[in-house]
């Protein structure tokens, strides 16, 4: 796509073929008038006020930082508050659905609970060490850990990693890339109390060794974040854990 | 299981590297001095040290082949995880069988 | 806005729009040569295991298979062969030593096609 966008003719419109329904619906086409500056988002908005009122959707900050919007795409997971129509229109079509891999509750809406349920099961949760009577710790943040930490840290569940990884898909309980990613960030910080707990949460028949680096996280996370480096980053530490005999082993037969 | 087949897969991997190197160096070695099935059985059998390398070789590229399967199984088709590992127990040590029968073929 | 990565560029394939990215590539072909590998393993050993009955057994099946389908099959053989281990060498670059994804896919990759060639001259398939 070049960098000047072309100019829309005068009444020019795009089809959206937009899903309604839960995980029996179907697509259904609405004919949307182009505008200059268009997103995705913009599209879906129009369609609601315009159109059919009934059509569910989420967004929040619509400006590319809450990941509330992240819808499919023709046929990519992404924010569609940050996808401009004419980097992704294909011809005059655009096809927006709901994300992969979690149940649809109604049109382009999702449950998001079994990703967070896989948040909370890959112990990506901090496990503290002191209590406010004890001194701050004194973090380096240029030490190896820390950087790995800040590296991952900036994950805000949007879920596009997880609708993008294929092994959910064939395999829904895998705990997923953006569990596994905070999980790498969490065992990382060196105020968390369980790391061992953590590597034990990952090291599963749900965990990291399931991936298999086709790193379809890292290709489309909005926030460019790379779960597939977190990923190996645990797979590495499990065979520290195993080699030292660690509690990690226990349980992850 | 998953951590434990995870580490035998890429153990196994190491041990076929070598192996495999040595194996197609015998190959080319074999089709550029035109030898024939008869010659090549001739410096194999009653070899000990064949013997050996072959059964690692079997022992390994069984165990990587096993693993490596049912991962495939388990994601592309629709039998359950249990009867993926029994399938791939049952298929392995059929490939083991076969695999050692051929060893004794060319090293006894 | 992140920056667009070299591996996020949409190839053109014929694979679902998420999938069109240099690290699924990589996965399939993986994938693919070590299925082709673990069905051609234990056709290898019984082949193998004709010498049992004697080299003739053998040398006999060989003569047979000494044609234009064969090569093809020899050549199929070293293809996969170099690619699943050349695919499992960039698992291990990325998972044990953290190269960055490029470095391994294009170190792995442009290894293996060399040692493509390399293979079809030593074992004369073809040339």
């Amino acid at each position: 796509m070049s960098a000047v966008l072309p100019g829309i003719a005068e009444g020019a419109s795009l089809n959206a073929y937009v899903w309604r329904g839960g995980e029996n619906g179907e697509y259904r086409v609405f004919n949307v008038p182009r505008r200059e500056n268009q997103t995705v988002l913009d599209v879906v908005t129009w369609i609601q006020r315009h159109q059919d009122s009934t059509l569910a959707y989420r967004f929040a900050c619509r400006v590319g930082m809450c990941g509330s919007c992240a819808m499919t795409v023709n046929g990519k997971p992404r924010w569609t508050c940050r996808t401009h129509v004419t980097r992704v229109i294909e011809g005059d079509d655009l096809r927006i659905g709901p994300l992969d891999n979690l149940p649809i509750i109604k049109d382009l809406v999702v449950d998001m609970q079994p990703f967070f349920d896989n948040w909370q099961a890959a112990e990506g949760r901090f496990h503290p060490s002191t209590d406010r009577t004890q001194p701050l710790a004194a973090v380096k943040p240029q030490s190896k850990a820390r950087r790995d930490a800040d590296a991952a840290i900036e994950c805000i569940n949007c879920a596009v990693c997880y609708a993008a990884c294929d092994l959910v898909r064939w395999q829904p309980d895998y705990l997923g890339p953006a569990a596994l990613n905070r999980a790498w960030a969490a065992v990382n910080d060196e105020r968390d109390a369980e790391p061992r707990r953590i590597m034990k949460a990952v090291s599963g028949d749900a965990g990291c060794h399931r991936c298999h680096g086709m790193r379809s996280c890292t290709a489309h996370c909005p926030v460019g974040l790379d779960p597939a480096r977190s990923i190996n980053g645990l797979k590495r530490r499990s065979l520290w854990s195993l080699l030292a005999g660690d509690s990690a082993r226990e349980d992850a037969y | 299981m998953n951590l434990a087949l995870y580490v035998a897969q890429r153990v196994s991997a190491l041990i076929l590297a070598p192996l495999v190197l040595v194996h197609i160096g015998l190959m080319i070695y074999a089709v550029n001095g035109g030898l024939s099935a008869g010659e090549i059985l001739g410096r194999t059998q009653g070899s000990i040290g064949w013997a050996l390398f072959y059964s690692v070789f079997v022992m390994a590229a069984v165990v990587h082949a096993g693993i490596g399967l049912r991962n495939v199984l388990a994601e592309w088709s629709a039998l359950p995880q249990r009867a993926v590992d029994i399938l791939m127990f049952v298929a392995s040590c059929a490939l083991l069988t076969a695999g050692f029968r051929a060893v004794y073929a060319v090293t006894a | 806005m992140t920056p667009t990565q070299v591996s996020d560029v949409s190839l053109r394939l014929p694979l679902a729009a998420r999938r069109r990215h240099q690290g699924y590539v990589a996965f399939l072909l993986h994938r693919i040569s070590g299925i082709a590998l673990a069905v051609f393993l234990p056709l290898h050993f019984l082949t193998l295991g004709l010498a049992i009955e004697g080299a003739d057994e053998l040398q006999s099946f060989l003569d047979v298979a000494d044609n234009v389908l064969a090569k093809v099959f020899e050549a199929g053989l070293v293809f996969a062969l170099v690619v699943h281990v050349m695919g499992g060498l960039r698992l291990m670059l990325l998972e044990w030593w953290h190269w960055d994804q490029q470095h391994a896919f294009w170190l792995t990759a442009s290894l293996g096609a060399g040692c493509v060639v390399a293979l079809m001259f030593a074992l004369s398939i073809f040339v």
